[in-house]
């Protein structure tokens, strides 16, 4: 067997994992990066509109500070953010902002004068002071008190990681691409590495390394409609629950974004209602500031999705033969605005709908965006449950984001956090040795070897693959999406188990010989059903509303019996994870309260009931 | 009444000793809105699950899908199926490495790339945590913006005349590269120094001109000016030099 050592393994080379590798690297450690794509393939490339840090140098930034981003994040999270998290977050995130100038990111800068933004369909203006001209500018995005978002047009993703990636080759750093990490070396209380498996070759390799990193990303591809990437099926989560004692911080925290296209899920950014985009419905009539008087458009994610989704269900959707939806209007914002700063919304207009922005109106609804949900790490990125394993970014709970998300700053926490857990990494590493148990290994890479030999030669049975896929996709779409309630998930766990026994009984219909995709896919359907379980598992139980989990049965966010982390583990031999809770925060700077947005019931930490019955 | 369609695909892994290249045919029915992503993944799905492809972002932003359609380098994933004839030909990006079907090793080749062109802002500065950032024109940044918006899929390379009849042939996106670097002052290499790195027959003095990069680009990059522009810089740099050595 093909073994490599070395002192970092990075699973996953998007911002967060080359973010880690270039601090390890610096600080002199050997450091492999395992990436399924080449590097500037990954995921992180499509994140649009910008990366959220406090700087306050543009005229609607005037006055903002860590402070206010630390209270937007916490508020933006429902209070299911560890508050600790929150703020070693925004403090690093101005300095990290700088660094990646430093490192040729070509920000927007502040022009300085007059000019025009629209708010609400309505034109203000504003003045840019002149001492602040040339320095990094900033985008307004939904539940911040101030424009906040750095961004570079609407690529401000691809920059950042061709940027980083740029790093990642002057430091001479290993990027293995097209190699996927299958199994978690580990004798149940250190992590030594990885099984993976070639995606060139189809061959199984060893990675032995003093700490593991997943950096995998999200996985919203366990539901039928996202504007993930085809590649984010969850590889890095699925090879922690593995493991059977690492936990899944807040498998329910399913983040939908309000803009995918129809029909194609394609995201257009949130910076379209930043830069004062307009929802419109059948009538071509605006409603979120009826539901928003304060935020309207601009109102969290998890807020906008669910008044776009009762507003069709009210029966002012635009009919079409993909569903109903409703329309963006960024026509208003002028022919210049859209070819400089929203230029990937255009082409993506243009080539996946024939429909021009500048003049036509563009086709939404809400998909699935962004899983909060991931690896239970503590603040220094270390994994519960295992010594050596690490994770950072969207694969990460760690715990920034409670039950919503900000737009904005999830870019921003792939770089802080990379940067903070490489740190951690490079304090760990200092003085660590570990021993590598041969006998351990071994048993690793025959239990993998004899997976796809079993996928090949049929011998559990010779259910589809892509049947079982879209079996689970639709479970999650129809039962655990925006709006949630009790009989439908009791239901959803019900034919997920189904589908996870019929999982385990899946057959290759090829040869299975080389980078065989069907083998590739079949080698983590049972992960991805454990996946889509622990989510409806974790949603069942969660019987309140925050954030991002709507329960229609139980409507108001409860303080006082949920104001705390689901941690899901799957023991081996289970069909169902094992639910465990934990508070959502040991620090508490901002205690719970209202958020200013969306419906305010709040049962309080005392049992007060707060806000409309 | 839609349409039947014709695939045409180049087959061969090479990981299996049995294999040998060869086109295979597959019938499929056009549906509303068909891209070429959506037909792809229907066909492997539906017809023949050992179907080899790259797909990634499936929103032209990530560069993974370049491929040869009807004799085109193209992004499968924005190729709308309704702006192609009945019958469609795919093939592998030639220059590349095969690695089965129509999936091809761009990473090796592009990581290349970067180590060759030294990809990164080079400086003698190191950052200051504590320091304001440096300024810049916004007028500079969108300029640097336009040329780094390249999402290296790999379709001006496998359009390229040079890079079709030698292998070392940087290509356009390298040029591109390069012409970003001198544009962005943060970037302190001199002149001399871009030119020992693209003023040769591997770079910019290898180009034959026929501007098949730009025709192909999916992201409309200015490859023609740009290396218009390289091309008399280094021009300069290149009668400088001999001056200088006489």
């Amino acid at each position: 067997m093909e073994t490599l050592f070395t002192d970092v393994l990075c699973i996953g080379a998007g911002l967060a994992g080359e973010r880690v590798a270039v601090e390890a690297a610096s600080a002199g450690f050997s450091t492999i990066c395992l990436s399924i794509v080449p590097p500037r393939r990954s995921h992180s490339s499509a994140a649009q509109g910008g990366m959220q840090a406090a700087l306050g140098h543009c005229a609607m930034g005037e006055g903002d500070c860590p402070d206010v981003h630390f209270e937007d994040t916490v508020k933006g999270s429902d209070w299911g953010a560890d508050q600790e998290v929150v703020r070693l977050f925004v403090e690093r995130a101005p300095e990290a902002v700088r660094e990646m100038a430093f490192w040729g990111i070509p920000w927007n800068r502040v022009v300085p004068g007059r000019s025009a933004y629209f708010k609400g369909g309505k034109e203000f203006e504003k003045v840019e002071a002149t001492e602040k001209e040339g320095l990094i500018t900033a985008r307004s995005f939904g539940g911040t008190a101030k424009w906040r978002t750095c961004y570079t047009s609407d690529g401000t993703g691809h920059t950042l990681l061709y940027t980083m990636d740029n790093k990642v080759v002057e430091l001479g750093v290993t990027v293995h691409d097209r190699v996927e990490a299958i199994a978690l070396i580990h004798d149940g209380e250190t992590c030594t590495g990885v099984v993976a498996r070639c995606l060139k070759t189809g061959k199984l390799r060893v990675y032995l390394a003093k700490a593991t990193l997943i950096a995998t990303g999200g996985y919203g591809r366990i539901y039928r409609e996202t504007t993930n990437a085809v590649i984010n099926d969850g590889g890095g989560a699925i090879i922690a629950l593995d493991t059977g004692v690492v936990p899944l911080g807040n498998p329910e925290a399913i983040q939908f974004h309000p803009t995918g296209i129809v029909p194609t899920n394609i995201l257009v950014t949130e910076g379209c209602r930043g830069d004062g985009g307009t929802l419109l419905d059948v009538n071509e009539n605006r409603f979120m500031h009826e539901y928003e008087p304060e935020k309207a458009e601009l109102a969290s994610r998890d807020v906008v999705s669910r008044w776009m989704t009762h507003h069709i269900r009210q029966g002012l959707g635009v009919k079409s033969p993909y569903g109903d939806h409703l329309w963006l209007d960024i026509r208003h914002l002028g022919e210049h605005h859209i070819k400089t700063k929203l230029r990937e919304v255009e082409e993506i207009c243009n080539n996946f709908l024939g429909v021009d922005p500048i003049t036509q109106l563009i086709p939404v609804r809400p998909a699935q965006h962004y899983t909060m949900a991931g690896v239970r790490t503590n603040k220094d990125g270390a994994a519960y449950g295992l010594k050596g394993l690490f994770s950072a970014g969207e694969a990460a709970c760690w715990d920034m984001h409670g039950l919503n998300r900000l737009g904005g700053n999830s870019l921003a926490e792939t770089i802080v956090a990379g940067k903070i857990v490489g740190e951690k990494i490079v304090e760990f590493l200092h003085g660590y040795e570990v021993q590598y148990n041969t006998g351990v290994i071994r048993d690793a890479v025959i239990r993998q070897q004899e997976r796809i030999d079993g996928l090949i030669s049929g011998k559990d049975g010779n259910e589809n693959v892509y049947e079982i896929r879209n079996a689970m996709q639709n479970e999650l779409m129809d039962r655990v999406g925006i709006f949630r309630n009790g009989s439908d998930l009791q239901k959803a766990v019900d034919n997920l188990q189904e589908i996870y026994a019929r999982a385990q009984q899946v057959g290759l219909r090829s040869n299975g010989i080389g980078v065989n995709p069907e083998l590739t896919l079949a080698l983590k359907i049972q992960g991805m059903v454990k996946l889509a379980l622990c989510t409806a598992c974790g949603a069942l139980q969660r019987t309140e509303s925050r954030g991002c989990h709507a329960r229609e049965d139980y409507e108001a966010r409860n303080d006082r019996d949920w104001w705390n982390r689901t941690l899901a583990t799957w023991k081996e031999g289970d069909d169902l994870p094992t639910l465990n809770y934990e508070p959502a925060t040991e620090t508490v700077e901002l205690p719970p309260a209202e958020r200013g947005y969306g419906v305010c019931k709040i049962i309080s930490c005392d049992g007060e009931i707060i806000g409309e019955e | 009444m839609a349409r039947k369609l014709i695939f045409n695909i180049f087959r061969y892994n090479p990981q299996d000793p049995h294999s040998v290249p060869h086109t295979d045919t597959f019938d499929l029915e056009e549906t509303e809105s068909m891209t070429l992503f959506i037909a792809l993944t229907q066909l492997r799905e539906e017809k023949d699950s050992s179907l080899q492809f790259d797909f990634c972002c499936r929103a032209g932003i990530c560069g993974a899908c370049a491929m040869m359609i009807n004799g085109r380098p193209g992004l499968a994933c924005h190729t709308l199926i309704k702006n192609l004839p009945d019958e469609i030909t795919l093939m592998p990006l030639p220059i590349f490495k095969l690695i089965g079907d129509l999936s091809v090793d761009t990473g090796t080749w592009f990581r290349a790339m970067h180590e060759k062109v030294e990809s990164w802002v080079h400086t003698s500065k190191s950052f200051d945590p504590q320091a304001e950032e440096e300024r810049m024109d916004n007028a500079l940044a969108e300029e640097i913006y336009e040329l780094e918006r390249c999402i290296e899929c790999g379709c001006c390379v496998a359009g390229c005349g040079t890079a079709n009849m030698r292998q070392d042939f940087v290509g356009a996106v390298a040029m591109n590269r390069i012409a970003r670097f001198i544009m962005d002052p943060r970037d302190q290499r001199t002149e001399k120094e871009y030119f020992e790195v693209i003023g040769t027959d591997e770079g910019i003095f290898g180009c034959m001109g026929l501007l098949g990069c730009e025709d192909v680009c999916p992201k409309h990059l200015p490859l023609q000016d740009q290396l218009g522009i390289l091309r008399r810089k280094m021009g300069w740099s290149a009668v400088k030099q001999l001056f200088r050595r006489s």
